[in-house]
């Protein structure tokens, strides 16, 4: 059993890797996008395996079905030039080389030293309610809507000001055409309708 | 689970503000900017006097399940935050009404921002600070990009942005290793994790990244670079906002968020703080004498304060605490009166942001050169001017913590910074005219003006107040930090 899970495991992490480095030296970035969406489902498929259901299902539905289109929609609408190389210059992959292995060496000094808190684990499960008795969906909602109720509305003021802030930023206050059923209806035809005779030959001055 | 709302009610009731603001820009026809500016207006005065009168200076009270805490140093931040958005936001009334730009929304973005920055400075988890920074950062680009056919602001807008969303994601990443290692979020179960002598790695690493995180929001060196773009490029009243609110926050929040869960591993950060602030003060007096505009010239010297502010957090004793409280109330006022100046220079009703601008002023407007020479020697650190004081309290707690080197390169860079403060000076009284400003027409900025040179002046009759009450708010945040470790 447990040896079927480390071969499923190791299966979504590779595939999650892989994806992760194409997303980055794809030239085109609607491929880019979609190997983005290999990496959202093989990581929903490590969530599962860690017994997190609900934040598998979030993250396909929330990353893969919405942001990853939304991307794909940006991307398209784009004139982008696909045949250019996929890395800028030299200098602009020496320097995320650079960072990359600057942080990869923070987490190897970090692991090397495997040294979590001896109380970390009792802080980490004073606030979870008992798995045995509730599902994890339920557990989170408990958490995120008694405990953490003022995490969540701040979270949606957040959401809001972003609102406001794509209809202050994008909004262009012109002219509408309203249509007013009650002023159509009482125009005579007198008022709209004129009758010209015009002579054969001739135009209207 | 205790859901205590009462510690957040200025908060609630400033949100709540907000959400109504919102309603009335969208369904007022005529002049809604306006209309909806003076009532945020009398909004933060409601909050003002709910921070200052709900609670006695020494009660502190937890609530919201903990992730909130309402003591004496948050109230100190918070009452600075709301006097300096309440002051421009009613300087910035004038400004935008001549160009006829004063949408509801500007105010409406001042108040979320403002309630992001209480959130900030009342945080008791990591959580809650992340999501105060989000709430205040949000609204902060937005505000930057606000004048959207302007290149310049929309440019500040998308810079601010995306160098801001990468900060968050560092701070974010920080955060999540602390968790990881900690087991918890919340400060004081950090301070137990400490108690007993425990230094994981993790959280070390983990401290460095939050600091970068903040060090980008406070904008010191070397995470700085956005700031005088951001500051060019914005609509001057929104500078002016950025200039002040957000700094004393996020300066706030940093020394919290330090001296609170991270204070047992102080041989951690210290260094890291020391480097910073070494780093801010000395570009913030260098780089700030080649420039030529007034509001990049604000930048750097706004980075060179941080710098200095960021001293009394390094040492992280009790001098230090109130070295930082009293310099950002110093600041504040020094800040707020010389943006009074920069929103009132125009020529020919267009406004200008040169300092070659300025150059005969003293001869037009003699009494407004008089005050801003007054605020510049402040910004210089002469005494007997309040700026003086700001730097000697920060200066004496550096070195009582013997923090000698600090000191000695802030001395020698405040005297660095001296040279264009002081060229100011010289281009208002000495320099050719040119073109003149016009005259200036806002009561409020002149107001402004003329009251924060006078606070400056004679600051130091009210600097024991000062003093004491920083002392207060100080000794609130090391006492709940030591009560965590026991």
């Amino acid at each position: 059993m447990t040896l079927a899970v480390d071969a499923v495991f190791y299966l979504f992490s590779i595939v999650c890797v892989v994806s992760a480095l194409m997303v980055v030296v794809s030239r085109n970035p609607v491929h880019s996008v979609l190997w983005m969406i290999t990496v959202f489902i093989n990581g929903a498929g490590l969530f599962v395996l860690l017994n997190a259901e609900f934040l598998a299902m979030v993250l396909v539905i929330v990353y893969a079905g919405a942001v990853a289109i939304l991307f794909t929609f940006v991307v398209m609408m784009l004139d982008l030039d696909f045949t250019g190389p996929a890395l800028r210059s030299k200098q602009t992959l020496l320097v995320g080389l650079a960072v990359g292995a600057v942080l990869l060496g923070d987490l190897f000094v970090m692991l090397s030293e495997w040294s979590v808190s001896p109380k970390a684990e009792a802080l980490r499960a004073s606030p979870t309610p008992d798995l045995s008795t509730v599902s994890n969906t339920v557990a989170l909602s408990r958490i995120l809507y008694t405990d953490y109720i003022f995490l969540f509305q701040t979270a949606g003021l957040i959401l809001l000001v972003a609102m406001v802030g794509a209809v202050l930023l994008t909004f262009r206050r012109q002219r509408h055409q309203r249509q007013d059923v009650s002023v159509q209806l009482a125009r005579s035809k007198s008022e709209t309708l004129k009758m010209n005779r015009v002579e054969n030959g001739k135009g209207i001055s | 689970m205790d859901i205590n709302l009462v510690p957040a009610t200025p908060e609630i009731v400033l949100a709540v503000f907000g959400l109504a603001l919102l309603v009335i820009g969208a369904f007022v026809r005529k002049d809604a900017g306006a209309l909806v500016s003076r009532l945020a207006f009398a909004g933060f005065g409601v909050t003002l006097a709910l921070v200052c009168l709900m609670a006695g200076w020494t009660t502190v009270q937890e609530g919201l399940n903990g992730l909130f805490i309402d003591d004496a140093f948050a109230r100190f931040a918070k009452i600075l935050v709301l006097a300096s958005a309440m002051i421009v936001l009613a300087m910035s009334e004038s400004w935008f009404r001549r160009d006829d730009a004063l949408q509801a929304e500007f105010p409406v973005l001042v108040v979320f921002a403002v309630v992001g920055m209480m959130v900030m400075v009342s945080a008791n988890d990591l959580m809650a600070v992340y999501m105060g920074v989000e709430l205040q950062s949000f609204a902060l680009y937005i505000l930057a990009a606000y004048q959207r056919t302007s290149a310049k602001s929309t440019e500040a807008g998308v810079k601010y942005f995306i160098l801001g969303a990468l900060a968050s994601a560092v701070m974010l990443y920080g955060m999540s290793l602390v968790y990881g290692f900690a087991g918890t979020t919340h400060f004081a179960g950090i301070a137990h994790v400490a108690a007993d002598g425990a230094r994981p790695v993790g959280i070390v690493v983990g401290l460095v990244f939050v600091a970068a995180g903040f060090a980008f929001k406070v904008s010191a060196v070397p995470f700085h670079m956005w700031a005088p773009d951001v500051y060019e490029g914005a609509p001057t009243p929104i500078t002016a906002f950025f200039a002040v609110a957000p700094k004393i926050a996020a300066l706030a929040l940093f020394a919290r968020v330090m001296v609170d869960p991270f204070g047992p591993w102080i041989k951690d950060w210290q260094q890291v703080l020391l480097v910073l602030s070494i780093l801010s003060m000395s570009l913030g007096a260098v780089a700030a004498i080649a420039q030529t505009n007034i509001k990049r010239l604000m930048a750097y010297s706004s980075i060179g304060h941080v710098g200095y502010a960021l001293i009394g957090i390094t040492a992280g004793t009790h001098d230090g605490i109130r070295g930082m409280l009293v310099y950002l109330a110093i600041y504040l006022v020094m800040n707020v009166a010389t943006f009074a100046l920069i929103l009132s220079m125009r020529q020919g009703g267009q406004p200008v942001e040169r300092l070659s601008d300025l150059a005969g002023l003293s001869r037009t407007a003699p009494w407004a050169a008089a005050a801003v020479t007054v605020l510049m020697f402040s910004m210089a650190g002469i005494p007997p001017l309040a700026g003086f004081f700001g730097k000697f309290y920060v200066f004496m707690a550096a070195i009582d913590a013997k923090l000698y080197t600090l000191a000695i390169i802030g001395v020698v860079t405040s005297v660095i910074g001296a040279f264009y403060y002081l060229r100011i000076v010289k281009i208002m009284y000495f320099d050719e005219v040119g073109t003149p400003l016009d005259e200036f027409t806002s009561r409020v900025n002149s107001s402004v003006l003329f009251g924060g040179s006078a606070l400056v002046l004679l600051g130091f009759l009210g600097m024991d107040w000062l003093v004491t009450s920083a002392q207060f708010a100080g000794d609130a945040l090391l006492k709940h930090a030591a009560a965590a470790l026991f």
